[in-house]
């Protein structure tokens, strides 16, 4: 049986061996002059694993006597969180090995925080979900503050360690009072007592915290606030890769705990994800109008966004899980493509991330202006592109589970997120000329990285590439 | 020519994409390919559209020209005219070509403003094809895109105010209406939009927080689907985005939202409010019926004090609106007739008044009232084309604007007279405006010493111009062009209220005994 249970978990463990096996290459051969390759290398093992991942057998397999569960759902949140991973590493390499700052530790440190992402979302069991949790967030405390010699860069791996190793707390707190009541860790187990109708004040103390402790990790307000200091602070890449992979991650795993764990009848935890969605929705959308700087705009962007995912996962259906992955789908595609944006943001070589400096931008740079034009429009959810499909779906999963008056709040609340978007929009084409970003200052891949972002939202309302059939499958494979 | 829709709708956004990829250069040549091009495109789109008018047959009162094709995330690509939408293509078909002739000295940015109109066009056109209601909502906001740009790109001194109140306050409407289709979906399982046709809403009493909703579930959604279109009209007090709009916007941009953008909000009431609400719609017509009437009185009071000349036309556009809105839900032949013919004749009307304004524009760069006067003796020829407009705007008889305002009227009336005495009087509002602005801007002498070098009209603003005024006069004269294309499907979408409306009275009445 162990070996099956091993084969199971093979994804993980080549990568987690390939981590280790990096990591000695670089110490004992070139160190950071290796980086550059090992870089590229991990990339590739991601896309190689995500392609193995994907084309692989399907079915639901459980190992190690379910703390480990490997089913649809977990396959559609690792190829999503490997392949985003990947697109953020090829991004941001030019950037990093341009300002001397690509150390052969980044590419490791990524990789074992998307083993941690992987265990997290093919968990069982509250111990599984601990353990791939803390892997993913002790290598994202050191990416976030990577440029050790830069303050805000420590400021921001300080900050989020604290409030991270917090909410790690909480979240373990819950997950104690919550084996205390139902006696057991086991997800299977848990939703036994939950549907043998035993839902003790005890139960729902320990779900209250287990929600708060991961509801940071997907930064839900009122648990955002390190989100906009750590955005900013840590180094471009690292914020890139922040928005993306982690943000999926987490997600996929608050439904695997809620729906797995506290049942599909989402009486109990439906009201808190439901409160927790319009917060995040309103304040993303009203604090962003205020920001200057565009890496601190994108992470009042993902709070807002994390919303409106967190809304297809109140319904708690089949529909609304799908909605929930097509909408992550969609935000990742869309926040790789900004982001290899953001990352060629240079004036004389130095980078700057002010939005002002966008000034006029469409008359140096027509085709990229263009193209973030679009992602723009997509992130604000306007129609026709693929953005709006990802918005239409949680709305539609949010009036299906009679949830008709959070459909609302979050369709007017895209209304005013929709402004912050403008803005840029507004900056690169209606101002006045001004000294600003320079057209060039963009290598092939970032630039191949955008366009292709931004054809696939405006050609993905055309045909999705079989996104929704796996979503669907996903979404079964969760909600029996 | 099972796709004939399809073609027509897609011809301008293939142009655009033919620009935008394979047009280089910033010079001249590269600015008058680009020109020329989008002009050829727009002609085509109108060549081809004129097969729809041939091809269709007005007494069928079904779809016609109908494509269908599976489509993401399980909605369906559905296009399909009848009787309501035919003529909205065509108006918009006919008119692009003289908005791309009416911005030929534009010099800033040439190939994205052309590429910016042929994509509008494409969207414009696809929200009156759509039959899904997804698809309808797709082409109906990506028009703001466009319209957004336009207006904060080649726009006037405020153009970015003008051009995020625009954007803003019609996404506001649009996602309410956004939330009502997906619940419209749940209730009907389909976004088709011929069978939400058959489909019956419910509209027994809701209640809400201890409020009781009469017509439930119909009203509700009724008042989601006129957050948007009445914002779209506009129709008082939601109009306010217009004026700022329409003095921003270049003159092209202004004669699109005038002519043809504004219509979609009543071809909304008509494809949607009207049928699918009908209970809903016969309870709030009091409402939108006095809605109307102010809109007619106040606006056009609003228009008489205005000092620049777009504005003045941006709130006779409102309250000619207002005489729409007023015909459509007196929900009677004439008076939907009347606002069917009421909506084309003002896609004419209204386009050239701003293609007035922009002719004196392009010569004086000043929109001032005050800055103009005495026209009359240095241009002849616009003073002819302007009063004529002008007298159609006012709805004098033998143009096409007395037809749509004498039919509305007329369908109030049968319905409440009071409404329409109070709108009557704004046809002589209307009549005070526009001849003061005629004479403030035309007669008297010419001393201002601006003025004296001032040319009229060349070759190709005539040749624009005379299109107009063919299509003014003969609807004026020959009003039947319209109303028998319109008449059979307006008959049909009256009968289906009736008996919708009726039916509801019937299970009211079971319930009460």
């Amino acid at each position: 049986m162990i070996s099956g249970d091993f084969n199971l978990v093979l994804p993980e463990v080549i990568i987690a061996l390939y981590a280790m096996a990096a990591l000695m290459f670089g110490v004992y051969t070139g160190k950071d002059l290796v980086a550059a390759k090992i870089n590229t290398a991990t990339a590739l093992v991601f896309v190689a694993v995500a392609v193995w991942i994907g084309f692989g057998p399907g079915g639901a397999h459980t190992a190690f006597g379910g703390l480990f569960i490997n089913d649809a759902f977990a396959r559609f949140a690792k190829v999503t969180v490997l392949l985003s991973g990947a697109a953020v590493l090829l991004v941001g390499q030019e950037y990093m090995v341009k300002r001397d700052m690509l150390r052969f530790e980044y590419p490791v440190l990524v990789a074992l925080s998307v083993v941690g992402m992987m265990i997290m979302v093919s968990a069982g069991d509250l111990m599984a979900l601990y353990m791939g949790l803390e892997l993913q967030s002790l290598a994202l405390y050191v990416l976030a503050s990577f440029r050790r010699d830069n303050e805000k860069s420590t400021e921001a791996g300080m900050k989020y360690f604290v409030l991270g190793a917090l909410s790690s707390g909480l979240l373990l707190y819950g997950a104690s009072l919550t084996y205390g009541f139902a006696g057991t860790t086991l997800f299977s187990g848990i939703i036994q007592t939950v549907h043998a109708g035993q839902m003790s004040m005890g139960l729902l103390f320990g779900l209250v915290f287990l929600i708060s402790g991961m509801a940071f990790k997907v930064s839900a307000v009122p648990f955002h606030m390190w989100t906009p200091d750590v955005y900013e602070g840590s180094p471009t890449p690292v914020t890139a890769f922040f928005a993306t992979a982690p943000k999926v991650a987490a997600m996929a795993m608050i439904a695997r705990v809620v729906v797995g764990a506290f049942g599909t009848a989402p009486g109990d935890w439906g009201q808190i994800i439901a409160l927790l969605s319009v917060a995040s929705m309103y304040l993303g959308a009203v604090a962003a109008i205020g920001q200057k700087d565009i890496k601190r705009l994108m992470a009042y962007s993902s709070i807002s966004h994390m919303g409106f995912a967190m809304m297809g996962l109140a319904a708690g259906t089949a529909g609304g899980i799908k909605a929930m992955l097509i909408y992550m789908a969609i935000y990742v595609t869309m926040n790789v493509g900004t982001f290899a944006f953001i990352l060629s943001m240079e004036k004389d070589g130095q980078p700057v991330t002010e939005i002002a400096a966008l000034k006029m931008y469409s008359k140096r740079a027509p085709l990229k202006a263009l193209a973030l034009l679009v992602l723009m429009f997509s992130l604000a959810g306007v129609p026709p592109m693929l953005g709006f499909f990802g918005k239409f779906y949680v709305l539609q999963a949010a009036v299906d589970a009679n949830m008709t008056w959070l459909a609302i709040l979050g369709a007017v609340a895209s209304v005013i997120g929709a402004f912050y978007y403008l803005r840029i929009v507004f900056y690169m084409y209606f101002g006045e000329d001004a000294e600003g970003v320079d057209a060039g200052g963009m290598g092939a891949v970032a630039w191949t990285f955008l366009m292709v972002s931004a054809v696939v939202m405006v050609l993905g309302i055309v045909n999705m590439f079989g996104v929704e059939a796996l979503a669907q499958a996903a979404a079964v494979a969760l909600v029996h | 020519m099972g796709n004939l829709l399809s073609i027509i709708t897609f011809i301008p956004l293939v142009a655009a994409a033919i620009l935008a990829l394979f047009l280089r250069g910033n010079d001249e040549a590269s600015a008058r390919n680009a020109k020329w091009l989008a002009l050829i495109a727009t002609i085509a789109t109108f060549a081809v559209s004129l097969a729809l008018l041939f091809g269709f047959d007005p007494k069928n009162t079904g779809f016609q020209f109908v494509e269908e094709h599976a489509w993401i995330l399980g909605f369906h690509y559905k296009v399909g005219v009848d009787g309501l939408s035919v003529l909205f293509v065509l108006l918009t078909t006919a008119l692009m070509p003289l908005t791309i002739a009416a911005c030929w000295g534009v010099e800033m940015r040439v190939k994205e403003y052309m590429i910016a109109f042929l994509v509008l066009e494409s969207l414009m056109l696809g929200v009156f094809v759509a039959l899904d209601m997804v698809l309808f909502y797709l082409f109906f906001e990506a028009g703001l895109i466009p319209m957004f740009l336009i207006i904060g790109i080649w726009g006037g001194k405020r153009r970015i105010y003008a051009s995020f109140k625009f954007f803003l306050y019609t996404f506001l409407g649009s996602v309410l209406m956004l939330v009502a289709m997906v619940v419209m979906y749940r209730d009907a399982g389909t976004t088709d939009i011929p069978t939400l046709l058959t489909h019956q809403f419910s509209a027994g009493p809701l209640n809400l927080f201890g409020w009781q909703i009469a017509g439930g579930l119909q009203t509700m959604l009724f008042l989601a689907f006129f957050a948007s279109f009445a914002v779209k009209m506009p129709m008082w007090p939601f109009h306010t985005w217009l004026p700022d709009a329409h003095v921003e916007a270049p003159t092209a941009g202004s004669v699109v939202l005038a002519a043809i953008l504004l219509k979609m909000g009543g071809y909304g009431f008509l494809r949607f409010s009207l049928p699918m609400f009908p209970v809903a719609s016969h309870i709030l017509t009091p409402l939108v019926l006095w809605m109307s009437a102010i809109a007619i009185v106040y606006t056009s009071l609003v228009a008489l004090v205005q000092e620049d000349m777009k504005k003045l036309i941006a709130y006779s556009s409102v309250a000619h609106m207002g005489f729409v809105t007023m015909g459509i839900f007196a929900m009677n032949q004439q008076g939907l007739d009347g606002a069917m013919f009421q909506m084309i004749s003002h896609g004419f009307v209204s386009g050239a008044l701003f293609l007035s304004v922009g002719v004196i524009y392009d010569r004086m760069h000043t929109r001032d009232i005050a800055a103009y006067g005495g026209l009359v003796n240095r241009m002849p020829v616009y003073a002819l084309i302007f009063m004529f407009f002008t007298m159609a705007n006012v709805g004098l008889p033998g143009t096409s604007g007395f037809v749509g305002e004498f039919l509305t009227l007329m369908g109030t009336f049968q319905v409440n007279t009071w409404v329409a005495a109070v709108a009557t009087s704004g046809v002589i509002f209307s009549a005070s405006y526009a001849l003061y602005l005629y004479r403030r801007v035309v007669f008297g002498a010419l001393v201002k010493d601006s003025l004296k070098a001032i040319t009229d009209m060349d070759l190709r603003e005539r040749l624009i111009f005379a299109p107009l005024v063919a299509m003014t006069l003969l609807l004026g004269i020959y009003p039947s062009l319209v109303t028998d294309i319109v008449g059979p499907s307006v008959t049909a979408l009256i009968s289906h209220v009736d008996t919708a409306v009726a039916g509801a009275a019937a299970q009211t009445q079971a319930a009460k005994n």
